[in-house]
């Protein structure tokens, strides 16, 4: 089989990167291992999606539905129930792909965008001390079942972290007639949304344990009591803070990770903290013809935001493959300083710097006020001013070509304003 | 003065309400209105789940068309707790007309074929 652009994963990034990258003349495949397109987002049932996009908003599985529906007037051809196992590329990519229908084949493509999302931490990614009863798994999967199967998993829970997800199975699983005794984190703020914070855990006076971890664990077959306790600055647990609590199952929601595993062979230049490629501002990596985005690049808070981040992923794709383009000399990282912990793009090319580029940020710590300069050549060509930020919030901003002084890097600089 | 966490969308601004109700630090009209009827009569949009008969999707999500009042989500809850859907149903078709008397509808935020093979 022969396509242009293989799209591997049909969720909220990769229906957006198709809508974009559809043309005439171009053979677009999306890949989706699920029996049905939307990925995560027909999981996640609760409101919030598409009030960036739609000005409206809606529950998950109703975002999906606008670009699917969407999707499905395009007559964009996608093949379900489906899954990449091997990839190479020499020319073209050649990928071996395998379903229960077709048994194993090959696709070779010009392209491939790679929205595969991103996967849950479990227990063996933060060692949690104690015994292996049953009983403890991410958030997302506890999510899967009562949304997707309707299976409650346990009735007694805690839940470790206090990512999005577990804030918002906190709520869910009360709804659903557990009890939720508590949600411990370890840093000594919260590490999801603000409002989620206050309409899954205020409204159901669910306890939230600041700079608390997880320290042991009991139950011989099914989990029965776990252990909780106050950490030091240094995340030490401190002596005399334990506290008990009879469960049967343990949440976590301790961070996602960008699924890119299925690329590992291709060698392409890396990011240590978002975990995931080094990529321009077209979304593609240092692999020519490999663009990545959605969760599989760095992970969102929002929904609409990897719609719009995939969207202009879809685009360079389909630039990439209707025209040749000429090496570029002039790109250069992005440097930042240490408040803040990431910025995506890392490279920018200056030779095809035209209109703006969105760079996505996270910041180190939380603060009150700051400002942020864009700085070049040692000049401030930007600014902008913002508070409370977190690390939990993805940050922004804007950078326009006609700013630019020259073609030399440009450097993120968030300065704290002490008030 | 009472402090409180936006919740109309993501961004999360924080406000103050005063005595006499006037509301500042939103950075749009939802967040005045939410902290108002947060401060009056706390409403929310309800999600989850109901049973079906089909085998490929078990579960319909639904959810309350508009905000209802706070207070009761756990009676709808039980209310949903005895329906099973065993037709087809599209995106936006309502489950539960009124719910509870507040006047706001259950609808379906998926649409489910019962039977695919049929």
């Amino acid at each position: 089989m022969k396509k242009d652009l293989v799209i591997i994963g049909g969720g909220a990034a990769g229906l957006a990167a198709a809508l974009s990258a559809n043309h005439p003349d171009i053979h677009i495949l999306v890949i989706e291992r699920e029996k049905a397109l939307g990925g995560i987002l027909n999981q996640c049932i609760h409101n919030g999606f598409g009030l960036h996009v739609f000005k409206e908003e809606l529950t998950g599985p109703e975002y999906a539905s606008r670009y699917m529906d969407e999707f499905l007037k395009m007559n964009i051809e996608f093949l379900l129930d489906t899954t990449v196992v091997d990839v190479k590329k020499n020319d073209d990519f050649e990928l071996t792909v395998s379903s229960f229908e077709n048994g194993l084949f090959k696709i070779n493509a010009k392209a491939v965008i790679l929205s595969s999302g991103c996967y849950e931490r479990t227990r063996g990614s933060i060692a949690i001390p104690g015994e292996r009863p049953k009983g403890i798994m991410p958030a997302g999967s506890a999510q899967r079942y009562l949304n997707m199967d309707g299976y409650l998993v346990g009735k007694r829970i805690f839940i470790l972290g206090s990512g999005d997800i577990g804030l918002i199975m906190a709520r869910r699983m009360t709804l659903e007639g557990a009890k939720v005794l508590g949600v411990a984190e370890i840093m000594p703020y919260s590490n999801g949304l603000t409002r989620n914070i206050v309409q899954c855990l205020n409204d159901f006076d669910i306890p939230l344990y600041l700079s608390h971890t997880v320290t042991n664990v009991k139950g011989k077959d099914r989990l029965e009591q776990i252990t909780i306790q106050e950490v030091d600055s240094q995340f030490n647990p401190i002596e005399n803070t334990e506290k008990n609590f009879d469960v049967d199952t343990l949440l976590l929601s301790v961070g996602l990770v960008p699924d890119i595993s299925l690329f590992d062979s291709l060698d392409f230049k890396r990011d240590a903290v978002t975990k995931s490629a080094v990529v321009n501002q077209f979304y593609e990596t240092s692999v020519s013809g490999l663009f990545i985005c959605g969760n599989a690049l760095h992970v969102h808070d929002l929904a609409d935001y990897v719609s719009v981040e995939s969207e202009k992923a879809g685009k360079s794709a389909q630039k990439y493959i209707l025209n040749s383009k000429e090496p570029s000399k002039q790109i250069h990282p992005i440097e930042f300083n240490s408040n803040i912990r990431y910025v995506v793009p890392q490279l920018i090319d200056f030779d095809q710097f035209k209109d703006s580029i969105d760079l996505s940020f996270r910041v180190s710590k939380k603060m009150d006020s700051a400002i942020f300069k864009i700085m070049q050549n040692g000049q401030v060509i930007s600014t902008k001013r913002a508070k409370n930020l977190a690390p939990a919030e993805m940050e922004k901003i804007n950078l326009k070509s006609v700013t630019l002084v020259d073609q030399s890097p440009i450097s993120l600089i968030l300065e704290e304003v002490i008030l | 003065m009472t402090k409180m966490i936006c919740i109309a969308c993501p961004v999360g601004c924080h406000l103050l309400v005063d005595d006499e109700m006037h509301v500042s630090g939103n950075k749009c009209m939802r967040g005045e209105k939410y902290a108002i009827e947060e401060m009056t009569h706390p409403t929310r949009i309800l999600t989850t789940t109901v049973k079906t008969t089909s085998l490929l999707t078990p579960r319909l999500s639904v959810k309350t068309k508009d905000p209802i009042p706070k207070e009761l989500i756990f009676e709808a809850l039980q209310l949903l707790e005895g329906i099973i859907i065993d037709n087809d149903v599209k995106i936006g078709d309502v489950v539960i007309p009124n719910i509870l008397n507040t006047g706001i509808d259950m609808v379906a935020t998926k649409s489910v074929t019962i039977n695919p093979f049929h």
